[in-house]
Protein backbone atom coordinates (compact mmCIF):
# COMPACT_ATOMS: atom_id res chain seq x y z
CA UNK A 1 0.00 0.00 0.00
CA UNK A 2 1.23 3.50 -0.82
CA UNK A 3 1.10 5.91 2.09
CA UNK A 4 -0.51 9.24 1.24
CA UNK A 5 -2.76 11.91 2.70
CA UNK A 6 -5.69 9.96 1.23
CA UNK A 7 -4.63 6.73 2.99
CA UNK A 8 -4.36 8.53 6.31
CA UNK A 9 -7.81 10.06 5.97
CA UNK A 10 -9.37 6.74 4.88
CA UNK A 11 -7.79 4.85 7.78
CA UNK A 12 -8.62 7.57 10.30
CA UNK A 13 -12.25 7.30 9.22
CA UNK A 14 -12.23 3.54 9.87
CA UNK A 15 -10.54 3.78 13.27
CA UNK A 16 -7.06 2.80 12.06
CA UNK A 17 -8.11 -0.86 12.07
CA UNK A 18 -7.26 -1.67 8.47
CA UNK A 19 -3.63 -0.65 8.04
CA UNK A 20 -1.92 -3.64 6.39
CA UNK A 21 1.25 -5.14 7.89
CA UNK A 22 4.32 -3.30 6.66
CA UNK A 23 6.18 -6.45 5.65
CA UNK A 24 5.47 -10.18 5.38
CA UNK A 25 6.75 -12.85 7.76
CA UNK A 26 7.83 -15.56 5.32
CA UNK A 27 9.29 -18.97 6.12
CA UNK A 28 12.86 -19.26 4.83
CA UNK A 29 13.11 -20.90 1.40
CA UNK A 30 15.67 -23.65 0.70
CA UNK A 31 17.76 -21.42 -1.57
CA UNK A 32 18.28 -17.80 -2.56
CA UNK A 33 20.49 -15.96 -5.01
CA UNK A 34 21.71 -13.71 -2.21
CA UNK A 35 21.60 -14.10 1.56
CA UNK A 36 22.38 -11.10 3.77
CA UNK A 37 23.40 -11.92 7.32
CA UNK A 38 22.13 -9.23 9.70
CA UNK A 39 18.90 -7.24 9.56
CA UNK A 40 20.15 -3.97 10.97
CA UNK A 41 19.99 -0.68 9.09
CA UNK A 42 22.82 -1.58 6.75
CA UNK A 43 21.54 -5.08 5.92
CA UNK A 44 18.05 -3.81 5.15
CA UNK A 45 19.38 -0.88 3.11
CA UNK A 46 21.58 -3.28 1.13
CA UNK A 47 18.58 -5.51 0.36
CA UNK A 48 16.53 -2.51 -0.70
CA UNK A 49 19.19 -1.14 -3.05
CA UNK A 50 19.96 -4.60 -4.49
CA UNK A 51 16.32 -4.67 -5.58
CA UNK A 52 15.90 -1.02 -6.48
CA UNK A 53 19.22 -0.36 -8.25
CA UNK A 54 20.14 -3.78 -9.59
CA UNK A 55 16.79 -5.56 -10.08
CA UNK A 56 17.84 -8.47 -7.83
CA UNK A 57 15.01 -9.73 -5.64
CA UNK A 58 15.59 -13.42 -4.85
CA UNK A 59 17.14 -12.31 -1.55
CA UNK A 60 16.78 -13.17 2.12
CA UNK A 61 17.80 -10.97 5.04
CA UNK A 62 18.47 -13.22 8.04
CA UNK A 63 18.21 -11.51 11.42
CA UNK A 64 19.03 -13.37 14.61
CA UNK A 65 16.74 -11.29 16.82
CA UNK A 66 13.91 -8.93 15.97
CA UNK A 67 14.27 -6.28 13.36
CA UNK A 68 15.88 -3.19 14.85
CA UNK A 69 17.29 -4.83 18.01
CA UNK A 70 20.85 -3.82 17.17
CA UNK A 71 22.59 -0.50 16.80
CA UNK A 72 20.06 0.79 14.29
CA UNK A 73 17.68 1.14 17.24
CA UNK A 74 20.31 2.17 19.80
CA UNK A 75 22.08 5.17 18.29
CA UNK A 76 21.95 8.91 18.95
CA UNK A 77 20.35 9.53 15.50
CA UNK A 78 22.88 12.12 14.35
CA UNK A 79 23.64 12.52 10.63
CA UNK A 80 26.30 14.77 9.10
CA UNK A 81 29.06 14.54 6.52
CA UNK A 82 31.81 16.75 7.97
CA UNK A 83 34.66 14.25 7.62
CA UNK A 84 38.21 15.41 6.93
CA UNK A 85 39.70 12.54 4.92
CA UNK A 86 38.58 12.80 1.26
CA UNK A 87 37.58 9.11 1.08
CA UNK A 88 35.19 9.58 4.01
CA UNK A 89 34.08 13.04 2.99
CA UNK A 90 32.78 11.93 -0.43
CA UNK A 91 31.20 8.77 0.96
CA UNK A 92 29.33 10.46 3.81
CA UNK A 93 28.29 13.33 1.55
CA UNK A 94 26.73 10.80 -0.82
CA UNK A 95 24.96 9.35 2.21
CA UNK A 96 23.63 12.74 3.28
CA UNK A 97 22.34 13.35 -0.26
CA UNK A 98 20.54 9.99 -0.12
CA UNK A 99 19.04 10.92 3.27
CA UNK A 100 17.73 14.12 1.70
CA UNK A 101 15.60 12.14 -0.76
CA UNK A 102 14.97 9.01 1.30
CA UNK A 103 11.46 9.63 2.68
CA UNK A 104 10.16 10.28 -0.84
CA UNK A 105 12.09 7.35 -2.31
CA UNK A 106 10.80 4.92 0.34
CA UNK A 107 7.33 6.47 0.60
CA UNK A 108 8.03 6.36 4.34
CA UNK A 109 8.73 9.31 6.59
CA UNK A 110 12.16 8.78 8.15
CA UNK A 111 11.80 12.22 9.75
CA UNK A 112 15.05 13.73 8.52
CA UNK A 113 15.45 17.03 10.34
CA UNK A 114 18.29 19.15 8.94
CA UNK A 115 18.57 21.28 12.01
CA UNK A 116 22.35 21.69 11.68
CA UNK A 117 25.23 19.89 13.37
CA UNK A 118 27.57 22.08 15.38
CA UNK A 119 30.96 21.12 16.81
CA UNK A 120 32.12 23.59 19.43
CA UNK A 121 35.79 24.45 20.09
CA UNK A 122 37.42 25.81 23.22
CA UNK A 123 41.08 26.53 22.42
CA UNK A 124 42.94 28.36 19.64
CA UNK A 125 44.48 25.03 18.56
CA UNK A 126 41.03 23.45 18.29
CA UNK A 127 39.87 26.48 16.32
CA UNK A 128 42.76 26.07 13.86
CA UNK A 129 41.87 22.39 13.43
CA UNK A 130 38.20 23.25 12.91
CA UNK A 131 39.04 25.88 10.29
CA UNK A 132 41.30 23.44 8.49
CA UNK A 133 38.50 20.88 8.48
CA UNK A 134 35.95 23.47 7.34
CA UNK A 135 38.15 24.50 4.43
CA UNK A 136 38.76 20.87 3.46
CA UNK A 137 35.01 20.25 3.54
CA UNK A 138 34.24 23.22 1.34
CA UNK A 139 36.88 22.11 -1.16
CA UNK A 140 35.06 18.76 -1.23
CA UNK A 141 31.74 20.50 -1.85
CA UNK A 142 30.41 19.97 1.68
CA UNK A 143 28.83 22.84 3.62
CA UNK A 144 30.65 24.29 6.62
CA UNK A 145 30.17 27.60 8.45
CA UNK A 146 32.52 29.04 11.08
CA UNK A 147 30.82 30.61 14.10
CA UNK A 148 32.31 32.81 16.81
CA UNK A 149 31.19 32.70 20.45
CA UNK A 150 28.26 35.03 19.78
CA UNK A 151 27.22 32.86 16.84
CA UNK A 152 27.19 29.75 19.01
CA UNK A 153 25.23 31.54 21.73
CA UNK A 154 22.64 32.70 19.21
CA UNK A 155 22.25 29.24 17.66
CA UNK A 156 22.12 27.30 20.93
CA UNK A 157 21.45 29.56 23.94
CA UNK A 158 21.47 26.54 26.27
CA UNK A 159 25.24 26.17 25.84
CA UNK A 160 27.24 27.96 28.53
CA UNK A 161 29.09 30.59 26.46
CA UNK A 162 30.17 32.72 29.42
CA UNK A 163 33.88 33.46 29.98
CA UNK A 164 33.64 31.69 33.33
CA UNK A 165 32.51 28.38 31.82
CA UNK A 166 34.64 25.39 32.78
CA UNK A 167 35.71 25.23 29.11
CA UNK A 168 34.98 28.68 27.61
CA UNK A 169 33.50 28.45 24.10
CA UNK A 170 35.61 30.16 21.42
CA UNK A 171 33.26 29.28 18.57
CA UNK A 172 32.13 26.36 16.49
CA UNK A 173 31.97 24.77 13.06
CA UNK A 174 28.43 24.28 11.81
CA UNK A 175 27.26 21.96 9.07
CA UNK A 176 23.83 23.44 8.31
CA UNK A 177 22.69 20.32 6.37
CA UNK A 178 23.51 17.99 9.28
CA UNK A 179 20.80 16.96 11.70
CA UNK A 180 18.97 13.92 12.93
CA UNK A 181 16.79 11.11 11.56
CA UNK A 182 14.24 8.88 13.33
CA UNK A 183 16.38 5.71 13.58
CA UNK A 184 13.62 3.08 13.95
CA UNK A 185 11.80 4.52 10.96
CA UNK A 186 14.94 3.94 8.89
CA UNK A 187 14.91 0.22 9.68
CA UNK A 188 11.17 -0.03 9.12
CA UNK A 189 11.22 2.03 5.92
CA UNK A 190 14.02 0.01 4.32
CA UNK A 191 12.39 -3.26 5.48
CA UNK A 192 9.05 -2.28 3.98
CA UNK A 193 10.73 -1.12 0.76
CA UNK A 194 12.78 -4.31 0.38
CA UNK A 195 9.77 -6.50 1.19
CA UNK A 196 7.66 -4.73 -1.42
CA UNK A 197 10.27 -5.74 -4.01
CA UNK A 198 9.95 -9.39 -2.90
CA UNK A 199 12.89 -9.66 -0.48
CA UNK A 200 12.25 -12.15 2.35
CA UNK A 201 12.98 -10.63 5.76
CA UNK A 202 13.38 -13.49 8.21
CA UNK A 203 13.57 -12.61 11.90
CA UNK A 204 14.69 -14.90 14.73
CA UNK A 205 17.00 -16.71 12.34
CA UNK A 206 20.60 -16.79 13.55
CA UNK A 207 23.39 -17.70 11.17
CA UNK A 208 25.59 -20.27 12.90
CA UNK A 209 27.98 -21.22 10.10
CA UNK A 210 28.86 -20.95 6.44
CA UNK A 211 28.92 -23.66 3.83
CA UNK A 212 32.16 -23.17 1.93
CA UNK A 213 33.37 -25.59 -0.76
CA UNK A 214 36.66 -25.07 -2.60
CA UNK A 215 36.97 -21.42 -1.54
CA UNK A 216 33.45 -20.63 -2.70
CA UNK A 217 30.47 -19.94 -0.48
CA UNK A 218 27.46 -22.21 -1.05
CA UNK A 219 25.15 -21.10 1.71
CA UNK A 220 24.65 -20.66 5.42
CA UNK A 221 23.68 -22.80 8.40
CA UNK A 222 21.04 -21.18 10.58
CA UNK A 223 18.98 -21.82 13.67
CA UNK A 224 16.14 -22.54 11.21
CA UNK A 225 18.03 -24.97 8.95
CA UNK A 226 20.50 -24.63 6.12
CA UNK A 227 19.88 -22.19 3.31
CA UNK A 228 21.74 -22.34 0.03
CA UNK A 229 22.93 -19.14 -1.60
CA UNK A 230 25.03 -18.12 -4.58
CA UNK A 231 26.26 -15.03 -2.77
CA UNK A 232 26.36 -14.15 0.92
CA UNK A 233 26.88 -10.72 2.46
CA UNK A 234 27.88 -10.35 6.10
CA UNK A 235 26.60 -7.13 7.70
CA UNK A 236 26.36 -7.70 11.46
CA UNK A 237 27.99 -4.58 13.01
CA UNK A 238 29.18 -5.36 16.57
CA UNK A 239 29.31 -9.11 15.94
CA UNK A 240 31.53 -8.84 12.86
CA UNK A 241 34.50 -10.72 14.33
CA UNK A 242 32.33 -13.60 15.59
CA UNK A 243 30.45 -14.09 12.34
CA UNK A 244 33.58 -13.45 10.26
CA UNK A 245 35.39 -16.15 12.21
CA UNK A 246 32.78 -18.72 11.16
CA UNK A 247 33.95 -18.09 7.59
CA UNK A 248 37.64 -18.08 8.52
CA UNK A 249 38.03 -14.28 8.27
CA UNK A 250 40.44 -12.52 10.62
CA UNK A 251 39.51 -8.88 10.94
CA UNK A 252 41.13 -5.65 12.15
CA UNK A 253 38.18 -5.05 14.48
CA UNK A 254 37.47 -4.86 18.21
CA UNK A 255 33.99 -4.68 19.74
CA UNK A 256 33.43 -1.81 22.18
CA UNK A 257 30.33 -0.58 23.97
CA UNK A 258 28.96 2.96 23.59
CA UNK A 259 26.28 4.21 25.95
CA UNK A 260 23.34 6.43 25.09
CA UNK A 261 21.09 8.41 27.43
CA UNK A 262 17.63 10.00 27.31
CA UNK A 263 16.22 12.48 29.82
CA UNK A 264 12.62 13.14 30.69
CA UNK A 265 10.79 15.21 28.06
CA UNK A 266 11.00 18.98 28.35
CA UNK A 267 9.90 21.94 26.24
CA UNK A 268 12.10 22.82 23.23
CA UNK A 269 15.52 23.94 24.46
CA UNK A 270 17.86 22.83 21.69
CA UNK A 271 16.92 22.96 18.00
CA UNK A 272 20.25 21.89 16.58
CA UNK A 273 22.68 19.00 17.12
CA UNK A 274 25.70 20.02 19.20
CA UNK A 275 28.98 18.36 20.14
CA UNK A 276 31.14 19.48 23.03
CA UNK A 277 34.79 20.14 22.16
CA UNK A 278 36.39 19.33 25.52
CA UNK A 279 35.21 15.72 25.75
CA UNK A 280 33.22 13.22 23.72
CA UNK A 281 29.66 14.45 24.15
CA UNK A 282 26.95 14.94 21.51
CA UNK A 283 23.37 15.91 22.17
CA UNK A 284 20.11 16.33 20.29
CA UNK A 285 16.55 16.96 21.45
CA UNK A 286 14.05 14.40 20.20
CA UNK A 287 10.63 15.29 18.83
CA UNK A 288 9.11 13.99 22.06
CA UNK A 289 11.23 16.47 24.01
CA UNK A 290 13.79 14.17 25.63
CA UNK A 291 17.44 15.15 25.41
CA UNK A 292 19.31 12.29 23.73
CA UNK A 293 23.07 12.16 24.19
CA UNK A 294 26.13 9.96 24.21
CA UNK A 295 29.66 10.20 25.53
CA UNK A 296 32.80 8.23 24.83
CA UNK A 297 33.27 4.47 24.48
CA UNK A 298 33.67 2.58 27.73
CA UNK A 299 37.20 1.98 26.46
CA UNK A 300 37.75 -1.78 26.58
CA UNK A 301 36.59 -4.77 24.51
CA UNK A 302 32.99 -5.58 25.39
CA UNK A 303 30.07 -7.65 24.18
CA UNK A 304 27.85 -6.58 27.08
CA UNK A 305 25.06 -4.34 25.79
CA UNK A 306 25.30 -2.20 28.90
CA UNK A 307 27.92 0.19 30.16
CA UNK A 308 29.88 1.09 33.25
CA UNK A 309 29.20 3.78 35.81
CA UNK A 310 32.50 5.65 35.35
CA UNK A 311 31.35 6.69 31.88
CA UNK A 312 27.91 7.64 33.17
CA UNK A 313 29.64 10.00 35.58
CA UNK A 314 31.90 11.45 32.86
CA UNK A 315 28.97 12.00 30.54
CA UNK A 316 26.96 13.70 33.28
CA UNK A 317 29.93 15.96 34.04
CA UNK A 318 30.27 16.89 30.36
CA UNK A 319 26.55 17.56 30.10
CA UNK A 320 26.48 19.86 33.09
CA UNK A 321 29.58 21.84 32.20
CA UNK A 322 28.44 22.25 28.58
CA UNK A 323 24.73 22.91 29.20
CA UNK A 324 24.32 23.76 32.90
CA UNK A 325 20.52 23.91 32.51
CA UNK A 326 20.60 20.08 32.32
CA UNK A 327 21.74 19.68 35.91
CA UNK A 328 18.27 19.11 37.33
CA UNK A 329 16.94 16.85 34.58
CA UNK A 330 16.29 13.22 35.39
CA UNK A 331 17.51 10.43 33.17
CA UNK A 332 14.69 8.34 31.81
CA UNK A 333 16.60 5.58 30.06
CA UNK A 334 20.15 4.54 29.36
CA UNK A 335 21.52 1.66 27.30
CA UNK A 336 24.58 0.42 25.42
CA UNK A 337 25.31 -0.81 21.92
CA UNK A 338 28.23 -2.88 20.67
CA UNK A 339 30.26 -1.08 18.04
CA UNK A 340 32.60 -2.72 15.57
CA UNK A 341 35.64 -0.44 16.01
CA UNK A 342 38.28 -0.79 13.28
CA UNK A 343 41.99 -0.24 13.65
CA UNK A 344 41.88 3.00 11.62
CA UNK A 345 38.38 4.16 12.59
CA UNK A 346 37.01 3.85 9.04
CA UNK A 347 34.59 1.24 7.70
CA UNK A 348 35.17 -1.88 5.62
CA UNK A 349 33.11 -2.83 2.54
CA UNK A 350 34.93 -5.60 0.78
CA UNK A 351 35.22 -8.89 -1.04
CA UNK A 352 36.79 -11.68 1.01
CA UNK A 353 39.18 -14.53 0.15
CA UNK A 354 36.07 -16.76 -0.08
CA UNK A 355 34.43 -16.37 -3.51
CA UNK A 356 30.88 -15.10 -3.34
CA UNK A 357 31.29 -13.98 0.27
CA UNK A 358 31.28 -10.26 1.04
CA UNK A 359 31.84 -8.32 4.22
CA UNK A 360 30.46 -4.98 5.42
CA UNK A 361 31.34 -3.74 8.91
CA UNK A 362 33.65 -1.71 11.05
CA UNK A 363 31.24 1.23 11.26
CA UNK A 364 32.50 2.27 14.66
CA UNK A 365 30.01 4.56 16.37
CA UNK A 366 29.39 6.62 13.23
CA UNK A 367 27.58 4.17 11.04
CA UNK A 368 24.00 5.37 11.38
CA UNK A 369 24.61 8.36 9.12
CA UNK A 370 26.22 5.97 6.64
CA UNK A 371 23.21 3.65 6.38
CA UNK A 372 21.93 4.64 2.90
CA UNK A 373 25.39 4.93 1.30
CA UNK A 374 26.54 1.72 2.94
CA UNK A 375 23.56 -0.13 1.47
CA UNK A 376 24.00 1.60 -1.89
CA UNK A 377 27.69 0.73 -2.29
CA UNK A 378 27.48 -2.75 -0.71
CA UNK A 379 24.62 -3.62 -3.08
CA UNK A 380 26.84 -2.49 -5.96
CA UNK A 381 29.71 -4.67 -4.75
CA UNK A 382 27.51 -7.75 -4.28
CA UNK A 383 25.70 -7.28 -7.60
CA UNK A 384 28.77 -6.56 -9.74
CA UNK A 385 31.61 -8.17 -7.82
CA UNK A 386 33.54 -4.89 -8.01
CA UNK A 387 33.64 -2.08 -5.43
CA UNK A 388 31.57 1.04 -5.98
CA UNK A 389 33.89 4.00 -6.78
CA UNK A 390 32.73 5.80 -3.61
CA UNK A 391 33.75 2.84 -1.44
CA UNK A 392 36.82 1.62 -3.30
CA UNK A 393 39.07 2.81 -0.46
CA UNK A 394 37.18 0.75 2.12
CA UNK A 395 38.64 -2.63 1.13
CA UNK A 396 40.21 -4.96 3.66
CA UNK A 397 43.49 -4.78 1.72
CA UNK A 398 44.20 -1.29 3.03
CA UNK A 399 45.58 -2.77 6.23
CA UNK A 400 48.19 -4.62 4.16
CA UNK A 401 49.05 -1.83 1.74
CA UNK A 402 49.22 0.79 4.48
CA UNK A 403 46.55 3.00 2.87
CA UNK A 404 44.57 3.27 6.09
CA UNK A 405 42.06 6.11 6.54
CA UNK A 406 42.55 7.49 10.01
CA UNK A 407 40.41 10.59 10.76
CA UNK A 408 41.65 11.00 14.32
CA UNK A 409 45.30 10.19 13.65
CA UNK A 410 45.51 8.05 16.78
CA UNK A 411 46.99 4.91 15.27
CA UNK A 412 45.77 1.32 15.50
CA UNK A 413 43.95 1.70 18.83
CA UNK A 414 40.27 0.98 18.16
CA UNK A 415 39.10 2.40 21.48
CA UNK A 416 40.50 5.85 20.66
CA UNK A 417 38.76 6.70 17.37
CA UNK B 1 33.86 -3.26 37.50
CA UNK B 2 36.77 -3.68 39.92
CA UNK B 3 40.18 -4.99 38.99
CA UNK B 4 42.15 -7.00 41.57
CA UNK B 5 45.62 -5.46 41.41
CA UNK B 6 48.19 -7.88 42.88
CA UNK B 7 49.70 -4.96 44.89
CA UNK B 8 46.68 -2.85 45.77
CA UNK B 9 43.78 -5.30 45.94
CA UNK B 10 40.33 -4.69 44.40
CA UNK B 11 40.32 -1.18 42.91
CA UNK B 12 37.65 0.65 40.88
CA UNK B 13 37.87 0.77 37.10
CA UNK B 14 38.41 4.54 37.05
CA UNK B 15 41.94 4.04 38.45
CA UNK B 16 42.99 1.98 35.43
CA UNK B 17 43.89 2.65 31.80
CA UNK B 18 43.22 0.01 29.17
CA UNK B 19 46.19 -1.35 27.26
CA UNK B 20 44.46 -3.68 24.80
CA UNK B 21 44.77 -7.30 23.71
CA UNK B 22 47.70 -8.97 25.51
CA UNK B 23 47.72 -12.08 23.37
CA UNK B 24 49.59 -10.35 20.56
CA UNK B 25 53.36 -10.80 20.56
CA UNK B 26 55.63 -8.45 18.68
CA UNK B 27 57.56 -10.35 15.96
CA UNK B 28 60.61 -11.85 17.66
CA UNK B 29 62.97 -10.82 14.92
CA UNK B 30 61.69 -7.43 13.69
CA UNK B 31 64.23 -7.11 10.85
CA UNK B 32 63.34 -10.49 9.40
CA UNK B 33 59.60 -10.57 10.09
CA UNK B 34 57.44 -10.75 6.95
CA UNK B 35 54.88 -8.02 6.14
CA UNK B 36 52.14 -10.58 6.91
CA UNK B 37 53.51 -11.06 10.43
CA UNK B 38 53.49 -7.29 10.96
CA UNK B 39 49.92 -6.92 9.66
CA UNK B 40 48.85 -9.68 12.01
CA UNK B 41 50.58 -8.09 15.00
CA UNK B 42 49.52 -4.49 14.36
CA UNK B 43 45.99 -4.94 13.01
CA UNK B 44 44.37 -8.37 13.36
CA UNK B 45 42.51 -9.25 16.55
CA UNK B 46 40.57 -12.32 17.69
CA UNK B 47 38.07 -10.09 19.51
CA UNK B 48 36.42 -12.97 21.39
CA UNK B 49 33.03 -12.93 23.11
CA UNK B 50 34.30 -14.65 26.24
CA UNK B 51 37.67 -14.81 27.95
CA UNK B 52 40.03 -12.07 26.78
CA UNK B 53 43.57 -11.53 28.02
CA UNK B 54 44.39 -7.85 28.12
CA UNK B 55 46.73 -5.23 29.56
CA UNK B 56 45.62 -2.72 32.17
CA UNK B 57 47.78 0.03 33.63
CA UNK B 58 47.07 0.89 37.26
CA UNK B 59 47.70 4.52 36.29
CA UNK B 60 45.82 5.95 39.26
CA UNK B 61 47.44 3.58 41.74
CA UNK B 62 50.74 1.72 41.93
CA UNK B 63 51.39 2.31 38.19
CA UNK B 64 52.05 -1.37 37.50
CA UNK B 65 51.08 -2.92 34.18
CA UNK B 66 48.78 -5.88 34.73
CA UNK B 67 47.71 -8.77 32.58
CA UNK B 68 44.04 -9.48 33.21
CA UNK B 69 41.80 -12.26 31.94
CA UNK B 70 38.24 -10.93 31.69
CA UNK B 71 35.04 -12.27 30.15
CA UNK B 72 33.95 -9.66 27.59
CA UNK B 73 30.27 -10.61 28.06
CA UNK B 74 30.05 -10.33 31.86
CA UNK B 75 33.28 -8.45 32.78
CA UNK B 76 34.04 -11.24 35.25
CA UNK B 77 37.78 -11.30 35.95
CA UNK B 78 39.33 -14.73 36.40
CA UNK B 79 43.00 -13.76 36.62
CA UNK B 80 45.09 -10.63 37.22
CA UNK B 81 48.89 -10.80 37.39
CA UNK B 82 51.77 -8.40 36.90
CA UNK B 83 52.79 -8.13 33.25
CA UNK B 84 56.49 -8.71 33.28
CA UNK B 85 58.97 -9.94 30.72
CA UNK B 86 59.83 -13.62 31.08
CA UNK B 87 63.08 -15.34 30.32
CA UNK B 88 62.77 -16.17 26.62
CA UNK B 89 61.06 -12.88 25.75
CA UNK B 90 57.34 -13.57 26.11
CA UNK B 91 55.17 -11.77 28.65
CA UNK B 92 53.39 -13.85 31.24
C1 LIG C 1 24.94 4.37 21.64
C2 LIG C 1 25.23 4.51 20.18
C3 LIG C 1 25.11 5.77 19.58
C4 LIG C 1 25.37 5.93 18.23
N1 LIG C 1 25.17 7.17 17.68
C5 LIG C 1 25.35 7.35 16.34
C6 LIG C 1 25.07 8.62 15.75
O1 LIG C 1 24.59 9.55 16.39
N2 LIG C 1 25.32 8.78 14.43
C7 LIG C 1 25.81 7.75 13.67
O2 LIG C 1 26.05 7.97 12.48
N3 LIG C 1 26.05 6.52 14.19
C8 LIG C 1 25.83 6.29 15.51
N4 LIG C 1 26.05 5.04 16.07
C9 LIG C 1 26.54 3.95 15.20
C10 LIG C 1 25.45 3.21 14.42
O3 LIG C 1 24.34 2.97 15.24
C11 LIG C 1 26.02 1.88 13.87
O4 LIG C 1 27.26 2.09 13.24
C12 LIG C 1 25.09 1.24 12.83
O5 LIG C 1 23.76 1.21 13.27
C13 LIG C 1 25.58 -0.18 12.52
O6 LIG C 1 24.94 -0.78 11.42
P1 LIG C 1 23.56 -1.61 11.53
O7 LIG C 1 22.44 -0.66 11.63
O8 LIG C 1 23.50 -2.52 10.38
O9 LIG C 1 23.79 -2.41 12.89
P2 LIG C 1 22.79 -3.31 13.75
O10 LIG C 1 21.46 -2.67 13.86
O11 LIG C 1 23.51 -3.65 15.00
O12 LIG C 1 22.63 -4.59 12.82
C14 LIG C 1 23.38 -5.78 12.88
C15 LIG C 1 22.39 -6.91 13.00
O13 LIG C 1 23.03 -8.16 12.80
C16 LIG C 1 22.37 -9.11 13.59
N5 LIG C 1 23.22 -10.29 13.76
C17 LIG C 1 24.37 -10.41 14.48
N6 LIG C 1 24.85 -11.67 14.41
C18 LIG C 1 23.99 -12.37 13.63
C19 LIG C 1 23.96 -13.72 13.18
N7 LIG C 1 24.89 -14.61 13.54
N8 LIG C 1 22.92 -14.10 12.39
C20 LIG C 1 21.95 -13.23 12.03
N9 LIG C 1 21.95 -11.93 12.42
C21 LIG C 1 22.95 -11.50 13.21
C22 LIG C 1 22.10 -8.36 14.89
O14 LIG C 1 21.07 -8.97 15.65
C23 LIG C 1 21.73 -6.98 14.38
O15 LIG C 1 20.34 -6.79 14.24
C24 LIG C 1 25.80 4.83 17.44
C25 LIG C 1 25.93 3.57 18.03
C26 LIG C 1 25.63 3.39 19.39
C27 LIG C 1 25.75 2.03 19.99
ZN1 LIG D 1 48.07 -1.38 41.84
Amino acid sequence: MRYSLGSIIRNAATGHKHWPKQWREPEPKKAYDIVLVGGGGHGLATAYYLARNHGLTNIAVLEKGYLGNGNIGRNTTIVRSNYLCPENSQFYEHSLKLWEGLSRDLNYNVMLSQRGALVVFHTPAQRDAAIRRGNALRLNGVDAVLLDTAGVKKLAPAIDCSPTARFPVLGGMLQPRGGSVRHDAVAWGFARGADAHGVDIIQNCEVTGFRIEKDRVRGVETSRGSIAAKKVGIVVAGRSSLVGQMAGLRLPIESHVLQCFVTEAIKPVLDTVVSFGAAHFSIVQSDKGGLVFNGDLDGYNSYAQRGNMAVVENVAASAVSFMPCMSRLRLLRHWGGINDMTMDGSPIITKTPVKGLFFNGGWCYGGFKATPASGWTYAHLIANGEPHPLASSYLLERFETGLVINESGTGPLPGTH
Amino acid sequence: MRIPCPWCGDRPLSEFTYGGDASKARPKNPEKASPEEWVDYVYLRDNPAGKHTEYWHHSGGCRSWLMVTRDTRSHEISRAVLAKPQPGGATS
